[in-house]
């Protein structure tokens, strides 16, 4: 059971960062700046799900509280970048 | 506990009247009258115990370790000049009632008059001299203030400007000399260094030590060379100037000469400095006076004029002159102050200042021009008058300073001078705008003051009066009182009286009243000559204090130039390459080694991880320049693998604080960018160019230099094993000496506790400053027109084309409903790790 649980979790992370991965060849290639919003966006949840993975793996609470703060902070900064290419402007009067 | 109250009660005072409304021009006048009564009553209750030569004393310890106590003492000196500012605050402040229009904002009047006296009153009682300084350098901000009290003009600005970096300058001077003394004596208790003074005038330290304190004292009683501030200070609201430029600050300077003078005088450079100095004012100033165009114009350098007789008689070196200068202290005071006053109503009820167009006043005006001819005939010595006496006393320390100094004629001859230019300003002063035919092209019709007005003017030329005609049984008490703390229970002997019989003194004045009519007959009949002064008007103090200034500002800017580049690459370069150089110090004389603790396994997933990183580090520096939106969205993934490295480590808070660092970070760029211009048209053309490449190279070489140093000595600290001196010491005394169990926050809270201050004061600025710039300072929408990113949706009609017009319905509502349910939490969370704290 525990090796399979092992195997398990080493190959979710390493399908998350390969994850992560693609999203950097998106981040890099464009083409619009939309594309590399959304790449940001997809680099943010798969860090917070390669986080989730080391938490089972350690069996520690903490990484759960950081995901779930990842997650918050990463949709924060995305929806800025959003804002700005709708708006041009973050923060408005 | 009296004094205290006596210093307190302005500044207290100060803070009320700033507080009140606007228009409350009566609640004001009440506060600040009851303030300045209730410090004239509170001083006037210590005079017997002042009179018995007593030293009242106040004392409040504060860094008594470091010399440093607040500390106030009155003796008789100190009495009679405390009296002096709180009598004329008193009289002022009734007099300012009645001047300030209704428009004028009172309470920063009435705030700055009532901060000022404090100040003064500090001056006049400490007992430090640290704490001297401290008041001396207040008086001249307030004085700043109620300079340029009419903000709106131009010359008000400047003049404001120009007394403030005289007297500030001065002051700053007066401070090195205070701490030298202080050096010399061992205290900076006023009472030691009064007792010092043969161990100071011994000491090789004693001349720079005089000439700092001279230049604090000369700069403040507008001396020459630094006389050029006081004329342009007249665009000070009239009560200022009565109060400021005759009663109180510009008598600052002689009042510290005459408090160290026991310590400092009776040598050959204090005779000589201050001898010339007072000597070159007086004929300077009463001169100039001579020629002037604007009432306050004259009186401005008749105060120059007679601060110099002041300081002259100062320098004399003998204590009669010393007792003269104190009583002409006084005289100077009452009728300048009065005739300050008599021009403030000239000016509200006419309009104009202007000497040309003023005239025949006396038929309109007849309190105000007897007023005024009292007070101006005190200011040109007529007898019966208090002017006259302490001139009188004057030209006599003058004859015997002369004669013993081998100045034999010339100080007289300056002195009689000097007064013939004095009796003509005065008549002048007098003839031009109270007698002759009634003028009429006034811009308003003159009528007679409210009495609010006149009382104050007219209770001075009283008391001008009174002392003019018993001297011994007014004044005398008090300037014996006076003397005797300053001199010692024995006294030269001197008599006030009206009548010494024919002497050579009243010769002089005989000469000095004659000449001066004469020289003003004269100068009538050759009108052409009157203005600009003669000889004089290209020879302008003013002209060389601006050039000074200018070229103080150019050199500023070309050093700046010099060692400083506003472009943020050539800044980046200097601050990394000097890093880089320091580091490389070291390994001058030893070389890198890694330490001996093993390596931990490598881990396929994290290095592919790091791979992601490191290339969105490389990715953001190479976009940074042409694609900065690109390189900001990179930015933000390598700080992700940052966050996440630091979990995979096991250090949770680091990565917590990482990534709400990184968000932040991505906000304020974003804010940053939509003000950014597009592209600058240059760096396409440039950027082909062999200097280009060449630049680009060297600052690349550079950066991976440094990077792979960082990274070097960050791996030679990493495999060492952890030196833990340091670390054991916090982790013995946290929970100890700090109660706390967190040990980083407690050396972030207590034992680094100072820095951290520091760094959330500058936090604080910048969160202001960002404060302001998004709320006020924002371009009007019409001049910058729609962002680039909504320009299309504006040109096909499915936005306003006007940034502040309302957006269609529902736009951007989504995003909007979605953030406003996330960030409630990210606050929530963000409180509960701040609520741990250093426990």
């Amino acid at each position: 059971m525990n090796t399979v649980f092992n195997y398990a979790v080493t190959f979710a992370s390493l399908c998350f960062v390969l994850a992560m991965i693609f999203a950097l060849i998106r981040l890099f290639r464009g083409p619009a700046a939309q594309d590399r919003v959304l790449a940001l966006d997809t680099l943010y949840i798969n860090g917070m799900l390669t986080l989730l993975m080391l938490g089972i793996r350690s069996t520690s609470t903490v990484f759960f509280d950081m995901a779930l703060l990842i997650a918050l902070f990463g949709f924060a900064s995305s929806i800025a970048l959003a804002k700005f290419l709708l708006r041009g402007e973050v923060i408005e009067p | 506990m009296l004094l205290t109250l006596i210093v307190l009660l302005p500044f207290l005072g100060s803070v009320c009247a700033a507080l009140l409304p606007a228009n409350a021009r009566n609640a004001e006048s009440w506060l600040s009258g009851v303030v300045t009564v209730a410090c004239m009553a509170l001083v006037a209750s210590l005079y017997p115990q002042v009179a018995d030569g007593e030293v009242v004393r106040a004392i409040i310890p504060w860094l008594p370790q470091y010399g440093l106590t607040f500390y106030l003492r009155m003796d008789g000196y100190a009495w009679l000049f405390a009296m002096l500012v709180s009598l004329m605050g008193a009289l002022v402040v009734l007099y300012a009632r009645y001047y300030m229009s209704p428009e004028d904002p009172v309470p920063r009047f009435f705030s700055f008059l009532l901060a000022f006296m404090g100040a003064m009153l500090g001056i006049v009682l400490s007992g430090n001299l640290i704490q001297l300084v401290v008041f001396w350098e207040l008086t001249s901000l307030t004085s700043f203030m109620l300079i340029a009290y009419w903000y709106h003009r131009p010359d008000a600005r400047r003049g404001a400007r120009m007394a403030m970096t005289v007297t500030v300058a001065g002051g700053l001077c007066l401070l090195l000399g205070a701490l030298m003394l202080g050096e010399i004596v061992g205290s900076y208790d006023l009472d030691e260094v009064l007792a010092a003074g043969n161990g100071i005038r011994e000491h090789p330290w004693y001349t720079p030590v005089l000439v700092l304190v001279l230049l604090g004292a000369l700069t403040k009683s507008a001396q020459f060379p630094f006389h050029f501030w006081l004329p342009h200070a007249m665009a000070a609201p009239t009560p200022v100037s009565a109060y400021l430029h005759s009663a109180a600050m510009v008598k600052a300077g002689v009042f510290l000469l005459a408090r160290l003078w026991p310590v400092l005088a009776g040598t050959d450079e204090w005779f000589w400095i201050v001898c010339s100095a007072g000597a070159s004012t007086l004929l300077l100033g009463a001169f100039c006076a001579t020629f002037q165009r604007d009432m306050k114009g004259v009186l401005a350098y008749s105060t120059i004029s007679h601060l110099g007789l002041i300081t002259l008689l100062l320098g004399m070196n003998t204590p009669l002159a010393l007792v003269a200068a104190v009583f002409h202290m006084m005289n100077h005071a009452t009728f300048k102050a009065s005739l300050f006053m008599a021009t403030g109503i000239v000016d509200h009820e006419t309009g104009t200042r202007d000497l040309k167009k003023l005239c025949g006043l006396r038929y309109r005006m007849p309190v105000t021009a007897t007023v005024a001819i009292v007070a101006a005939s005190a200011m040109a010595g007529v007898p019966l008058l208090n002017g006259f006496l302490s001139k009188e006393m004057f030209f006599e320390e003058s004859i015997i300073a002369g004669s013993e100094s081998g100045l034999r004629f010339t100080l007289p001859a300056v002195a009689t001078l000097a007064g013939v230019f004095s009796v003509a300003y005065s008549v002048r002063f007098i003839h031009q705008v109270f007698f002759g035919p009634p003028a009429e092209d006034l811009p308003r019709r003159p009528q007679e003051p409210t009495r609010g007005m006149i009382v104050p003017s007219a209770l001075l030329v009283a008391a001008c009066l009174l002392v003019g005609i018993l001297p011994s049984r007014t004044v005398g008490p008090l300037l014996e009182t006076s003397m005797r703390s300053i001199l010692g229970p024995d006294l030269p002997a001197y008599r006030l009286a009206v009548w010494h019989g024919f002497t050579v003194p009243f010769y002089m004045s005989l000469v000095a009243l004659t000449g001066g009519v004469a020289l003003y007959v004269l100068l009538c009949f050759r009108k052409k000559t009157m203005v600009p002064t003669p000889l004089l008007s290209r020879l302008d103090a003013k002209r060389a204090f601006d050039v000074i200034n200018v070229a103080i500002v150019r050199g500023a800017g070309r050093l700046a130039r010099f060692l400083f580049s506003r472009r943020l690459q050539t800044q980046l370069l200097l601050i990394v390459l000097l890093a880089l150089g320091v580091a490389v110090l070291p390994f001058l004389v030893t070389e890198w080694t890694r330490g001996d603790m093993p390596l931990t396994p490598p881990d396929p997933l994290f290095a592919l991880l790091w791979i992601v990183g490191a290339a969105c580090a490389i990715g953001a520096a190479l976009q940074a320049k042409f694609h900065r939106l690109a390189a900001l969205i990179m930015l933000g993934g390598a700080g992700l693998v940052t966050c996440l490295t630091f979990a995979w480590f096991s250090a949770p808070d680091l990565a917590l604080t990482q990534i709400a660092v990184e968000v932040v970070t991505i906000v304020l760029f974003l804010l940053g960018l939509r003000w950014l211009p597009r592209r600058l048209a240059f760096d396409t053309v440039d950027r082909q160019t062999l200097r280009a490449r060449a630049r680009r190279t060297r600052d690349a070489i550079i950066a991976v230099t440094s990077g792979i140093g960082i990274a070097a000595l960050s791996f030679a600290a990493l495999t060492r094993p952890r030196q833990s001196r340091l670390a054991a010491f916090f982790f013995d005394r946290s929970v100890e000496e700090a109660g706390g169990r967190n040990v980083v926050n407690v050396i972030l809270v207590d034992f680094r506790g100072f820095d951290t201050l520091g760094e959330i004061t500058v936090v604080g600025i910048v969160a202001l400053i960002v404060y302001a710039l998004l709320r006020r300072f924002r371009p009007a929408p019409e001049s910058i027109g729609v962002p680039r990113a909504q320009r299309d949706d504006v040109l096909q009609g499915a936005l306003p084309e006007r940034l502040d017009d309302p957006l269609p319905r529902g736009y951007m509502k989504i995003p909007a409903v979605l953030l406003a349910l996330a960030l409630p939490l990210v606050r929530v969370c963000l409180f509960c790790l701040l609520l741990p704290g250093p426990r």
